[in-house]
């Protein structure tokens, strides 16, 4: 099925690969301009100096502060954390979608509007509602995880709740019935039919939600503060390292950790423009 | 472009939406996952934010009423609603004009600018914050002193706080706006164009009221993601009682400080505000797609 669909496409792509084209009249072009004058003001040109500020220092210094015990055991944290938690929205993503998207019941639209609720809450008050729940010495729940690991997970897990599964929902609402009806109706069992039929073409969606949600996890801060406590060592994640170094005046410092998690960010980046990019193709 | 075009006229019209329900099978298999997701969701979501209203009103509406009183905190909320103001405006503009740009144009390096778009998205806020100290520090900063001479002060104060707001929400509006253009094409405003319309009115009589809907979306999500920026804000304020404190900085602050009710009170106006965005969103969002 895809071959054809790809030699259908292809004929139709190649004039566009012959060199880059160039469409811009004199006032687009006039907006263009203005335009990346004021992105790189206010996005291009700080990033940059935060590079250019780590690089500042050399490479030996560079390397100094991001294997410093405390600064390794803050990125050491964050990572770990952000793939644990990435690894659940991976199962929990795509069964909410599911749920969403297949199922009809009473209250579900109650559900589609808390899918939302981590993304439009300010962080510094989502670090406050789960404390009420699960840090608080008088916790409904009896459980207080303040200023303990677990709750850098709960903090990541809530935040990043929105990414997978506002990604695989209308992938999977485009979804045609039939190609599954077809699949049962010649004898494959359910699972069969999930691993087979709906779990590939799910597939680009779900990497593109783990993508941002780990980008989100690693960058994360403002539900953190009241949550974690910051401890060296034990609760402290790296946007939390890099505001003390700039507290405590070491520019170099918290650029170089900066830098860190910039080039996380624009893996992150590149990975899902080749996401993209694979998914448009195949039409 | 056209191509996509005719492929979802094609793909959406067999599947009308009122078809789907009596498809579905009902397994227990249907039952556990709704249970498992539901279960999820409340635990993760519903009632931690339920206690946040619960512990507001535990010594009734006081709590409220007593951060209207306290003329700081009325001044952390007007530079709140100040500062997400502006950064609406500025990303309307500039997420319009842009869009416009990455659908209607070719030029050397889109892909890139259109990748780059994205980067604040996924950038630590604190990463944020201290990428425009960098730049725009009044003491260090690579145009700060410049700027500091012209009389501009940035970091510390409400420019820099309205940019690292900006910063943060840019690029919620060109990801509302982009796939709404390339839906509707470009043959209208060539209609438009042949008839002698001048390229404002073309803009103003047939883009603008077709992506109206997708712009009253990107200013809800740009405000509710305006008024929570909490990370950046913190770097580039200075964090002044009563001069650039918003609201987000105030419920650290009454939280660290043992004012428990306060905190609570502050996060429910601000959470107010956004679960407001959301449902005007979902109510919105039906109208959009139909």
């Amino acid at each position: 099925m895809t071959s054809t669909e790809i030699a259908a496409v292809r004929p139709a792509r190649t004039p566009r690969r012959s060199g880059p084209r160039n469409t811009l009249t004199r006032s687009s072009g006039l907006g263009l301009g203005i335009a990346m004058i004021w992105f790189s003001a206010l996005v291009l040109i700080p990033l940059a100096a935060v590079v250019v500020t780590a690089a500042d220092g050399g490479w030996q210094a560079f390397w100094n502060t991001i294997t410093g015990p405390q600064t390794a055991a803050a990125i050491r944290l964050t990572v770990f954390t952000a793939l644990s938690v990435t690894a659940v929205n991976v199962v929990m993503g795509p069964l909410i979608a599911w749920v969403l998207v297949r199922d009809r019941f009473w209250g579900k639209s109650v559900l589609e509007v808390m899918i939302d609720i981590p993304f439009a809450l300010p962080t510094i008050v989502a670090g406050l509602v789960l404390l009420s729940l699960y840090g608080d010495a008088d916790s409904p729940l009896g459980i207080d995880i303040a200023n303990e690991r677990p709750a850098v997970f709960l903090a990541f897990l809530f935040v990043t709740l929105p990414f997978v599964v506002r990604m695989v929902q209308p992938v999977l609402e485009e979804l045609e019935l039939d190609v599954e009806e077809a699949a049962a109706s010649l004898g494959a069992s359910r699972f069969t039919t999930f691993r087979r039929i709906i779990l590939p073409s799910l597939t680009p969606a779900i990497t593109a939600g783990a993508a941002l949600s780990f980008a989100r996890g690693v960058s994360e801060y403002g539900s953190l503060v009241l949550l974690s406590g910051n401890l060296p060592f034990k609760t402290e994640v790296t946007s939390v390292r890099i505001l003390s170094s700039i507290e405590n005046d070491n520019v170099v410092a918290a650029a170089s950790v900066a830098t860190v998690l910039l080039a996380i960010s624009l893996a992150v980046i590149v990975l899902l423009d080749v996401i993209q990019r694979r998914v448009a193709a195949r039409g | 472009m056209a191509d996509t075009l005719v492929h979802d006229v094609a793909e959406s019209a067999p599947v009308p939406e009122r078809r789907r329900p009596p498809r579905v099978r009902k397994t227990p298999t249907t039952y556990a996952l709704r249970a498992i997701a539901t279960v999820y969701l409340f635990l993760l979501v519903a009632w931690p934010v339920s206690l946040v209203v619960t512990n507001t009103f535990a010594d009734g509406v006081g709590a409220i009423t007593s951060l209207f009183e306290d003329p700081d905190m009325v001044v952390a909320l007007q530079l709140s609603a100040y500062v997400a103001v502006w950064s609406v405006v500025i990303n309307t503009l500039f997420g319009v004009g842009i869009s416009l740009l990455l659908v209607r144009y070719e030029f050397p390096g889109k892909r890139l600018l259109n990748a780059l778009l994205d980067l604040p998205l996924s950038v630590s806020p604190i990463v944020v914050g201290l990428a425009l100290v960098l730049v725009y520090g009044g003491r260090n900063g690579w145009l700060g002193p410049t700027l500091a001479g012209w009389g501009l002060e940035v970091i510390f104060s409400t420019p820099g706080i309205i940019m690292a707001t900006t910063f943060v929400a840019l690029p919620l509006m060109i990801r509302e706006l982009v796939p709404v253009l390339e839906e509707i094409g470009v043959e209208q405003e060539q209609a438009a164009q042949s008839l002698g319309a001048s390229g404002f009115q073309r803009f103003w009589r047939i883009t603008l009221p077709s992506i109206r809907w997708g712009i009253v979306y990107g200013v809800v999500l740009t405000l509710a993601r305006s008024l929570g920026e909490f990370g950046a804000v913190k770097v580039v304020s200075g964090n002044v009682l009563g001069q650039t404190r918003t609201a987000t900085l105030a419920v650290e602050e009454k939280y660290l400080n043992f004012d428990q009710q306060g905190a609570y009170a502050t996060a429910f106006l601000l959470a107010m505000v956004s679960v407001a965005c959301i449902v005007i969103v979902a109510i919105i969002r039906p109208k959009n797609h139909a």
